[in-house]
């Protein structure tokens, strides 16, 4: 199963790449969707046996990662009329060399970072996960609108999501089905969060959320 | 023991949403919040059995912080009761609902976070009470509550994102042919065959994302616009109880280093996060110009005090315990009282309000021993504890540490000093006398005299269970 392991990381990795590359929200959001399938595969192809738990753990993902969250952030979208271009801080070329600086930093830092006690199953998982981890933090700094940033959270913990299903072992049901749970909450709230923006400030970008500050004498005579 | 103290939050959370009265909503609230405190004082006396094969289980810093926490919960429910109804014309029944219910989810979720002792699930629990949190603080559905929601929501997500992959670092370094469960017992016991270098790693995410909900600078940026905006039950609930939770979650990283022999690392760590907190957070109170932004401040600094103190080892432990026990008391004392000043003066800045002890003598004497308290002034508990984090770094000859320590604290000092007493004193514009309410009085004056009596006297209960407390933290199983 190495190799659907390591072709199902690879779209992942290839679809973080496009997500830091592409100037259209909705095709922001299909992509994070692929790599919520392609890691959905994760749980199977790494397990030695088919038991209940790896099952629905996949399931699970699926429903979530691949077909939920998407389904709800494009309803978000055009509820909440959102333009359509990603409006970065830093350009789509500038973003995609940071992300190639990045891809080298991982597979770098998995290098000095052997895992100890056990051979993994593929090379690959630790310096991918790595990489979608650093590029959830970039995303999520690095552009402008609300919503970008949410599909930028969606990358870090799909990084951390790789890194759990096939570098820990047996992890229990409930820790992983309750991190899911957490996520699916999570994003919901910050949709409606993202609605509200929109309907309250008639925009949803997130550096002009700027109310609040430390200024001296910002609203002194209220 | 245990269960009925999750079960019973959350199913009344549930059912709050479900309820169509007013009234019948805010008896639930509080008959819920005394249930809780009932039970989790019953728990002081019988200590309740591990379950769950040891996934659950109240050890005493846990105990320790969900004792502050169901106190500080009713006593924010007790302020509800006259703090609903006024805002009530303001935002209408509908945002209640999800108040009172979001209120009682995030009291259950704060239960399930100090009683986890499976990493995984603490974890779980923490992220939520962020999301149970979220809906409180746009509570009142302004823009400016909005924004502080959104950062919240956003720069905390993404912090305890970082705690998570902390926890996996954790399951790596243990992992030696056979799996041992992320049981904070059974890691501290792994301890001996931990990898050093994941271990190093895990603590490090542990304390960044943990310490960016615990609002460690440089990470805290979300609190004080978070803690201002919300209204003032729930910053008082925000700062006072949430903070301890997080700072749980490092705790228990720290046990684990303990177990590993990587508690020098840990400490040095908790010490920079600390001082650097300390230093941000001094900066920020020189010049307040909004004072429940300087109270969120004031959190930040005393924060980085208890992080200072559990970094200076066993005698700090035990005094940063104690101290986080004075913190809670006074800062939920303090988010309420300026609740009481927001509802007469209807502004938040400092430059805007004048003469407190002259249009609400009893509010403005509340602020005025406030200040004291939280300052950490000589009849107050905080004085006791923040000397013996002193004195401790003193003992091991730590001339940076003190210098830096005493600076920070005098300089913080100073800032507030200059903004309540200008509150306090002179006349308002208004001459009329402000209206106060029983019950928005009894429960800061409540909680404050717990911080006075704490600088006299420690009850024997109390001193027993900070010292089980720092002996856990200690490294003893």
């Amino acid at each position: 199963m190495n190799a659907w392991t390591d072709t199902s990381l690879i779209v992942a990795l290839l679809a973080v790449l496009m997500t830091l590359g592409s100037s259209r929200i909705a095709l922001c959001i299909r992509l994070v969707a692929v790599q919520g399938i392609a890691l959905s595969l994760l749980p199977v192809t790494t397990s030695d046996t088919f038991n209940s738990h790896v099952w629905l753990l996949a399931v699970g993902t699926l429903l979530v990662k691949g077909i939920l969250l998407p389904w709800f952030l494009h309803k978000t979208r055009r509820q909440a009329d959102v333009p359509r271009e990603v409006e970065p801080y830093i350009g789509f070329g500038a973003s995609l060399l940071v992300g190639t600086a990045m891809l080298t930093a991982s597979f770098w830092g998995a290098s000095v970072l052997p895992l100890p006690h056990h051979q993994p199953p593929t090379t690959l998982a630790l310096p991918i996960s790595f990489f979608c981890v650093f590029s959830g933090l970039f995303l999520v700094a690095s552009r402008r609108k609300a919503l970008m940033q949410v599909l930028g959270y969606l990358v870090l913990e799909n990084g951390i999501y790789i890194f759990g299903i096939v570098l820990v072992k047996d992890q229990p049901l409930l820790v992983e089905m309750g991190v899911l749970l957490d996520l699916v909450v999570g994003v919901f709230v910050m949709g409606i969060a993202i609605f509200h923006i929109s309907r309250e400030f008639e925009h949803i970008d997130a550096d002009r959320l700027n109310l609040l500050n430390d200024a001296v004498g910002r609203d002194g005579a209220a | 023991m245990i269960v009925p103290l999750i079960v019973l939050p959350l199913s009344a959370g549930v059912l709050a949403f479900a309820l169509p009265h007013a009234g019948l909503r805010r008896g639930l609230l509080i008959l819920t919040s005394a249930g809780h405190t009932i039970l989790v004082a019953s728990c002081f006396a019988v200590a309740p059995e591990p379950l769950l094969s040891g996934w659950l289980g109240l050890d005493a810093p846990g105990l320790l912080f969900l004792a502050l926490a169901s106190l500080l919960f009713l006593a924010a429910s007790v302020y509800g009761l006259a703090y609903l109804p006024r805002e009530d014309q303001r935002a209408g029944h509908k945002s209640e609902r999800v108040f009172v219910g979001c209120l009682l989810l995030f009291l259950s979720s704060m239960t399930l976070a100090t009683t986890s002792q499976h990493m995984g699930l603490l974890w779980i629990s923490i992220e939520a009470t962020t999301l149970s949190s979220a809906p409180l603080i746009y509570f009142h559905r302004e823009r400016r509550s909005l924004e502080a929601t959104w950062k919240y929501l956003l720069i905390c997500s993404v912090g305890i994102a970082l705690a998570l992959m902390g926890t996996f670092f954790l399951a790596v370094a243990v992992t030696d042919g056979k799996t041992v469960p992320l049981v904070v017992k059974d890691l501290i016991e792994a301890g001996g065959m931990m990898h050093t270098a994941w271990m190093k790693a895990a603590f490090c995410f542990l304390l960044v994302g943990y310490g960016t909900k615990m609002g460690l600078a440089p990470l805290h940026t979300w609190l004080p616009d978070a803690h201002s905006e919300s209204p003032s039950p729930v910053s008082a609930l925000l700062s006072g109880a949430l903070l301890n939770c997080a700072f749980l979650g490092i705790l228990r990283g720290l046990q684990i280093c303990h177990g590993a022999g990587l508690e020098q690392f840990a400490r040095e760590l908790l010490l920079l996060f600390g001082i650097f907190s300390m230093g941000i957070a001094a900066v920020f109170l020189l010049r307040p110009v909004d004072f429940k932004r300087m109270l969120a401040y004031s959190s930040v600094e005393h924060m980085g005090i208890l992080a200072v103190g559990v970094g200076l080892g066993a005698a700090g432990t035990s005094a940063a315990l104690l101290h986080a026990v004075n913190h809670s008391l006074a800062k939920g004392m303090l988010f309420l009282v300026a609740g009481n000043i927001v509802a007469v003066y209807n502004t938040k800045s400092v430059d805007s309000v004048r003469g407190l002890l002259r249009r609400i003598p009893a509010s403005g004497f509340l602020w005025v021993s406030g200040f004291l308290a939280i300052t950490g002034c000589p009849p107050f508990g905080t004085f006791l504890s923040e000397f013996s984090i002193l004195r401790a770094a003193a003992d091991q000859g730590l001339g940076f540490i003190v210098a830096a320590y005493l600076v920070l604290l005098g300089l913080a000092f100073v800032g507030m000093a200059n903004a309540f007493l200008h509150m306090a004193q002179g006349n308002s514009k208004s001459s009329l006398p402000g209206k106060e309410r029983y019950l928005e009085l009894l429960p800061p004056a409540v909680l404050g005299s717990g911080v006075l009596l704490l600088g006299f006297y420690i009850p024997p209960h109390l001193t027993s269970l900070l010292e089980t407390a720092s002996r856990a933290l200690g490294g003893a199983p």
